[in-house]
């Protein structure tokens, strides 16, 4: 058999072409680009870096770019795991249309999706408007960034856990009935730990994406420092004001930290991949 | 996953069946004997009505309401006021460039696409996973960033900027620049979606080909591209879409110059900051269309692409395959 596959890969061709092709294609528009934020911050020394990545307001917009995104990623969890089940499970009409909805969020340029949270979740808007007589602020105020990064981050859980409830095989929640579990029982001995890897998983995914978030978030934030500026936001500004030093070493920070989830999803998803062809 | 013949399961046959799931095909319906059993793994009705309400009145909130919103403030001052915004000389001009942005990036990552899913899907070399992983990096990288590597390479700081400038060159705050940035933040989609399918549909048809006595590129066009047409225009539905709406990679390269370098993203940002809300919500409602038609797009053809898929970075619902 190995040595068959060995022949496959023989008598087929194209692997340098491709192979070359891909690699200089990588390079041109990924690697060298991004290479420049190491050479960047390697110039500016240790000192000048830890001076610009640990000053308060960007302390500050760490806090509130994680604190806001795992908010967000929460919430997703919670009701993203209750989309998929109802859209797994259950018939309703106008389920189709809903399903195909829920990728709405990565169809949507983010600017249109900022401009329109903001004029729903402002003080005069149809959602807003109802939290005024209880004195809470939605746009230009966190929670205005944790609506903006829920919605952004909505299709993952739901796309992640999805495929694997579908997938579910019913003879398991019959075995456990025949046992004598009851549903809730079923649910949270034999569901929920086989849900619990693409839960994680999306989990993971919608952070990952709201920590980098700058589209939608930059409209409803209101963007003051130290309150309601987000680290893209702050990069940004650094940016405008032509201090390039000072955004790559904050550029950098987050790069380091995207790449750690990155990693970790992709360890998570080969996990998960495992539990779910061994179920 | 043993046939479904082999007992009758209950729950499955009153089981949702999603579209775009192929799986769906040989479940039977409940049967009498199993109805017990069906009481015992099916929610009860409070709870289902409950978790419908639920998921419905969380996705109307935060996706219906929106998508509403987005022509309601657009035409609310008329049908004739949506029309000038529209067809405003700047708004025509940001509709062109975003033509133009997708019709370079697209095409670019189409050949990318292919050449990467081709070395990846026909070939064993050490380092495949490191590649696979590489080609997810724009994902990991805030669209920001993802702007800003352009300005240190070719910006008047930039590595290149004073031979560019000597030449009389210009990227950063031009077309170049948002060319190059939207095709770094969209190059992982027509990859990451064939990547998959063309590992689903083997090589056996290619073997024959190649054995009796076609050529690579014979092989290449005549078996593989039709046996992945779908997953290939999947892919660049997805990519095109994620190319014209680019918003903040593209902000920080295009420099904001009217008429010249904005895209139609850029250019909601700039008149909703002009307070002039109506103009900006059509030109987004324009935008919104084509996300939906996106969407109504990509499940028709994610019904026709055949393989396993889970959700990546990139969100569009596809993974290597899971065995």
């Amino acid at each position: 058999m190995a040595g068959m596959i060995r022949t496959t890969r023989r008598v087929l061709p194209g692997f340098g072409l491709t192979m070359g092709y891909t690699l200089a294609y990588l390079s041109l528009i990924a690697l060298i680009p991004l290479s420049t934020i190491l050479l960047k911050t390697e110039g500016m020394g240790w000192v000048r870096f830890w001076h610009v990545v640990l000053s308060p307001r960007v302390i500050a917009a760490y806090k509130l770019s994680i604190g806001a995104s795992l908010i967000a990623a929460a919430i997703n969890s919670v009701f993203g795991f209750i989309v998929a089940w109802t859209l797994s499970r259950y018939e309703f009409p106008g389920k189709g249309a809903l399903d195909a909805l829920v990728d709405l969020p990565f169809a949507l340029p983010t600017s249109v999706a900022g401009i329109t949270l903001t004029s729903i979740y402002a003080q005069n808007g149809i959602i807003g408007r109802l939290f005024v007589p209880f004195g809470i602020k939605i746009a230009f105020a966190p929670l205005g960034i944790v609506v903006a990064l829920t919605f952004i981050g909505l299709p993952f859980v739901v796309r992640t856990v999805q495929p694997v409830l579908q997938e579910l095989e019913a003879e398991l929640e019959e075995a456990a009935a025949t046992l004598g579990a009851t549903r809730l029982q079923t649910f949270r001995r034999v569901i929920g730990p086989a849900m619990l890897p693409a839960l994680i998983t999306g989990f993971a995914l919608a952070f990952a994406r709201a920590l980098g978030e700058y589209g939608s978030v930059v409209f409803i934030s209101g963007n003051m420092p130290m309150h309601t500026e987000v680290v893209p936001l702050l990069i940004m500004t650094r940016l405008e004001e032509f201090d390039y030093q000072g955004a790559t070493a904050i550029a950098l920070v987050m790069l380091v930290l995207s790449f750690t989830m990155l990693f970790g999803i992709n360890l998570l998803q080969r996990w998960s991949a495992s539990r779910y062809a061994a179920g | 996953m043993p046939p479904v013949e082999q007992l009758p399961s209950g729950p499955s046959g009153s089981r949702a069946v999603d579209g775009s799931s192929g799986a769906a095909g040989g479940r039977v319906p409940v049967s009498e004997a199993s109805a017990s059993l069906c009481r015992a793994t099916e929610d009860p009705v409070w709870a289902r009505r409950l978790i419908i309400g639920v998921a419905t009145g969380f996705l109307g909130i935060f996706l219906i309401v929106p998508l509403v919103s987005v022509f309601a403030e657009a035409l609310n001052q008329g049908v004739g006021l949506y029309f000038a915004a529209i067809t405003d000389p700047e708004a025509l001009s940001a509709i062109r460039l975003t033509l133009l942005t997708a019709a370079i990036a697209v095409p670019l990552n189409l050949v990318f696409g292919l050449a990467a899913s081709w070395a990846i899907t026909r070939f064993e070399f050490h380092g495949k996973n490191l590649l696979t992983t590489l080609i997810d990096l724009p994902f990991a990288v805030s669209p920001v960033i993802a702007g800003m590597i352009y300005v240190l390479m070719f910006g008047a700081h930039g590595w290149f900027g004073g031979w560019l400038m000597e030449h009389n060159i210009r990227i950063i705050f031009a077309v170049p620049g948002i060319v190059l940035a939207t095709t770094f933040v969209t190059f992982p989609f027509v990859a990451r979606e064939l990547i998959p399918v063309m590992e689903a549909s083997g090589t056996d048809e290619e073997l024959a080909a190649i054995t009796l006595g076609a050529t690579g590129w014979q092989t290449f066009y005549r078996i593989t591209l039709p046996k992945v047409k779908w997953g290939l225009l999947y892919g660049v539905i997805i990519c095109n879409a994620r190319a014209m709406g680019e918003f903040g990679a593209v902000s920080v390269v295009s420099g904001h110059i009217r008429g010249l370098t904005n895209t139609m993203p850029l250019y909601v940002e700039i008149l909703y900051n002009d307070y002039n809300f109506t103009a900006s919500f059509a030109v987004a409602s324009l935008l919104t269309a084509l996300a939906l038609v996106t969407l109504v797009a990509k499940r028709v053809i994610g019904g026709k692409v055949e393989h396993p898929r889970l959700p990546t970075v990139a969100g569009d619902g596809v993974e290597r395959e899971a065995a």
